[in-house]
Parts: structure tokens; sequence; C-alpha cells
């Protein structure tokens, strides 16, 4: 006892986004004020109330995703899209981070904490059909395994001989930032060296958007004008936009990283959760359950609010966006004149499970770059977003050296991350 | 090849994700193109679809060779 604190930092991105196949054109085209918004096309909408997603998409569209370089045709065939999108954005991580060919020894060091909001519904719901219309001598032998939210860490590990904490948070939209802020106590207790960390999902399905329309949580008032229905912050905003994809971080031990010679991209210094205890779908009013994960994750990191420049907020474009909005005024007092705050959700919808550690990237790209991405379709702010920056329409060049980001999900539970410049 | 052969061939690439000229009237699914044996019951699956047929799981369990399934499918379709 009484060592000194393992330190963890990011050296590999990966992501997998309705604006991107990868890293880098995704975050070229947030700062682009691209929207990945249209009409769904994975399935005839035809008697849904909404007809409209943030569609990961295909390989021959300008910024389309192709599994076939990191994902095996069988593995393909068998499983969900959203372990496919984990597969490939780990696949990414490990290639940035120079990690693709690591000893054994290391490999025992190596762990996975990848997981997922809701998993492998599209499959779900087409084998349900092949039970009830053929019966069960149709159902896939690989139904079970290629649907489960754990078998993104499951495939990753046996791809690529990772024998360290296999591990997959499920906690709805919080996913991506607990799956991140998890796998950095493994390292911080010396479970592994090296995390790969993140979330995916891929819910665009009839019975997926039937859901949530049923929950009244998606925008169904914007069918005709896609681009336009993720409108976070903004008066006449009417519900989320369902996005999908993946997101993973390398994770690794500070020492490690530097004896290697990693590229460092931040170091992650503050991990903060809490659960509201309130509603199964809506936020504590008071917004105290996020007040609460924000600021536990600010006492871990030993800033203070004068330190963070960027807060990349969960901002789903729903009611909840400005009772987030009070908590984060709350937590800043008179730093919130300081700070840029804006919802990567504008641009790519709601990732779900994916969304923690999508968002989560773009600070770090933030931070990198040293420019904020935009809230796009935020014309009119609504009452409450007085003295906030949002950065609305378009991105801006300014200071970032630490970032904080919030994620909430249903059931109450909430997830903050503080990354900074090294 | 027989029309059964290029039949069964044909699922075979699709659903392993082989090239084609790799599967032969030999070719073991497990030995010799990287099958499990989950992968095994799908293709027989397939093989029940494609040639309208039933496989008993005694029967589908000797099939372990492309030359098995068309010998199977030949006799009883």
């Amino acid at each position: 006892m009484n060592q000194p604190a393992r330190r963890v930092v990011i050296t590999g991105l990966g992501l997998v986004t309705p604006l991107g196949g990868d890293v880098e054109t995704s975050w070229k085209n947030i700062l682009a004020s691209k929207s990945g918004a249209g009409r769904i096309t994975k399935f005839d909408t035809e008697g849904q109330k909404c007809h409209i997603a943030c569609e990961v998409k295909p390989a021959d569209h300008e910024y389309g995703f192709d599994p076939v370089k990191r994902v095996d045709h069988k593995v393909q065939r068998q499983v969900d899209p959203f372990i496919v999108f984990g597969i490939d954005a780990a696949g990414q991580a490990l290639e940035d981070a120079g990690l693709t060919e690591m000893s054994e020894q290391e490999r025992y060091r190596a762990g996975c904490s990848i997981g997922a909001g809701i998993g492998g519904l599209p499959g779900i719901e087409s084998e349900s059909l092949v039970l009830a219309n053929r019966g069960p001598g149709r159902v896939s032998p690989h139904f079970v395994h290629g649907r489960l939210i754990n078998l993104i860490s499951g495939q990753v590990s046996i791809k690529y001989g990772l024998m360290g904490p296999n591990h997959a948070v499920v906690t709805a939209c919080s996913t991506g930032a607990h799956s991140i802020g998890d796998a950095a106590r493994m390292i911080r207790d010396d479970d592994a060296d090296i995390m790969l960390a993140g979330g995916a999902e891929s819910t665009i399905c009839p019975i997926g958007i039937a859901g949530f329309a049923q929950a009244k949580a998606l925008n169904m008032s914007s069918n005709d004008e896609p681009e336009k229905a993720s409108r976070p912050y903004d008066r006449d905003r009417a519900g989320f936009v369902m996005g999908e994809g993946a997101g993973v971080v390398v994770l690794e031990e500070y020492e490690h990283a530097k004896a290697r010679g990693a590229k460092i991209y931040a170091e992650l210094v503050g991990y903060g959760l809490s659960g509201d205890a309130h509603h199964v779908t809506a936020p504590h009013p008071e917004g105290s359950g996020a007040y609460r994960s924000m600021n536990m994750a600010l006492k871990k990191s030993g800033l203070n609010t004068a330190d963070i420049d960027y807060v990349n907020a969960h901002g789903t474009s729903t009611m909840a966006d400005t009772i987030e909005l009070a908590s984060v005024k709350q937590l800043f007092g008179d730093d919130i004149a300081n700070i840029s705050m804006s919802s990567t959700k504008s641009a790519i919808g709601h990732l779900l499970g994916g969304a923690g550690a999508v968002e989560a990237i773009f600070c770090i790209l933030a931070i990198r770059d040293q420019i904020v991405p935009p809230t796009l379709n935020l014309d009119n702010p609504d009452d409450g977003c007085e003295g906030v920056d949002l950065v609305p329409h378009t991105a801006r060049k300014r200071e970032v050296r630490a970032v904080l980001n919030n994620s909430f999900g249903f059931g109450g539970t909430n997830a903050s991350l503080i990354m900074k410049a090294l | 090849m027989s029309d059964t052969a290029d039949r069964v061939q044909k699922i075979v690439v699709e659903h392993l994700g082989v090239e084609a000229d790799k599967v032969t009237v030999e070719s073991s699914f497990i030995d010799d193109l990287g099958a499990d044996s989950l992968d095994i019951v799908e293709l027989v699956m397939a093989f029940e679809e494609e040639f309208d047929t039933e496989i008993p799981d005694d029967a589908a369990e000797k099939i372990a060779t492309i030359k098995d399934a068309i010998d199977f499918i030949s006799s009883n379709s």
C-alpha cells in the first residue's frame, strides 16, 4: 500500500460513426458542421412514427464504413452490427497505439472493457420472427453469442490475444463513459497495463425505433427535415435522433506508455458516477445526480473548474438538456463564463451505449487540435441557456486544456470523465 | 462438379468466406476450411434450405467433408 497512484493515459483511438468509418473522417466532418442524419434506409419505416436516424453509411459512401479490413467475413455474418462496429473501432485504436504486435507477457496485462447499452436488438428481432414463423429448428446456432453485449470484448480478445480483464458494462446511455472509467480503475489497481475501453450500439431496427418512439424519446416531428431534427438546447427541440456506431480508446498506464515511447493524447484524471434514484427515463428535475457525478470527477481530478475549458454535454435534444445545463452552471459557478459546452449529438445523433466513448474521443481531439466542436441547429437557445457558450453552428478554435464529458442513462445512471493535456 | 456440388460449394464459400478454389470435394470443413462445430450446424441448415430436405441430427454429425454433404443430399432428394 501507499505506493504512488498509477496514472492512466490515452494512447489510441478508434471510431465508427454516422460521419465516418474512422477517427479522422468523423472528426473532420464534425468540425465541418455536417449532419449524419437522414431517412432510415435499413428497413421500410411504413407505419412507424419516426422515419429518421443517423445511420453508419455503407462502404461506397463518401464517409462510409468498410468492415472488410478488420472484421473476419464469417464473424460479420454471425454477429449483430454493434459487434462489427466495436471490433473495428478496437482494431483502429490498437493500430493507432502501435500495439497490434504485443508479446505474450504484454498480452496477459492487456484487457477489454467494451460494452453496449442494449446489444443485439436487430438480431433478436429477426430471429424471433424466424422462431415464430418457421420453428426452433431454423434459429441460427450463432444466435446467442452473436447478440450478447460482452461479445465485442470477447471477439476482440480472441482476435488480438488479449488475456487481461475481459469486461463489459451495461448502463444504457452511460455505458461508453462507465466502460472507460471502470477500465481506468483496473489499470490504476494494477490489474492491467493496457485496456481497450469503449462502447458500441446499433439498434436502428423496427422494434428499436418503435420502442423508443413509444417511450416518447425520439423526435417524431422532423421526418421531412432529418438534418434539423437533433437540436440540443434549442427551444424547438423535440426528442433525440437515434445514431449508431462505436468508440474505443486504448487506455495505458503512464509509465508503460512512456517507456515504449507511445504517442500520448491525454491523461484521464477524473471519473465520477452516481444514481438519480428518481425515475426510469426522466432525470432528476434538479439535476442532482448529474451534479454529483461531475463533482466527484472534478474532485478526483485535483483540478478546479477554472482549469476546464470544454464540456461535451450529454445533451440529447430532449427536455433534459436544460436540466443538465443548470447542473453544469451550479458546478462551475462564475467559471461558466469561460467554458465552451456543446453537444455533438446534434451531428451524429445519440449512439446510446456508444455515446460516452465516441464523445470522449471528440473531447480528446478537442485537446489535440485546440478546437471545440459545434452544436448544430441551435437557432433559438432555450430559457436557461444564457451566459453559456454552447458553440452554435460552427466549430471554434480556442484553448482546450482539460475537458469534462457527461453521459446519463435510463435508470438514472450518470457518469462523468475528465481528461487533460499531459 | 455436378449441379449439387456447385450449389454446395456456393453455400460453403458464402458462409465461411473461403476462396472458391479451396473448396474441393475432398475438403474437410474443420481441417481445411476453418469451420467450427457451430459453423457446421449452420451449413447443414443452409443445405436443408437449398435442397428442400431434412438432415437428421445423427446424419448431420457424420458430415465432415464436402463429399459427405453431396452424398447425403444426392441419396435423399
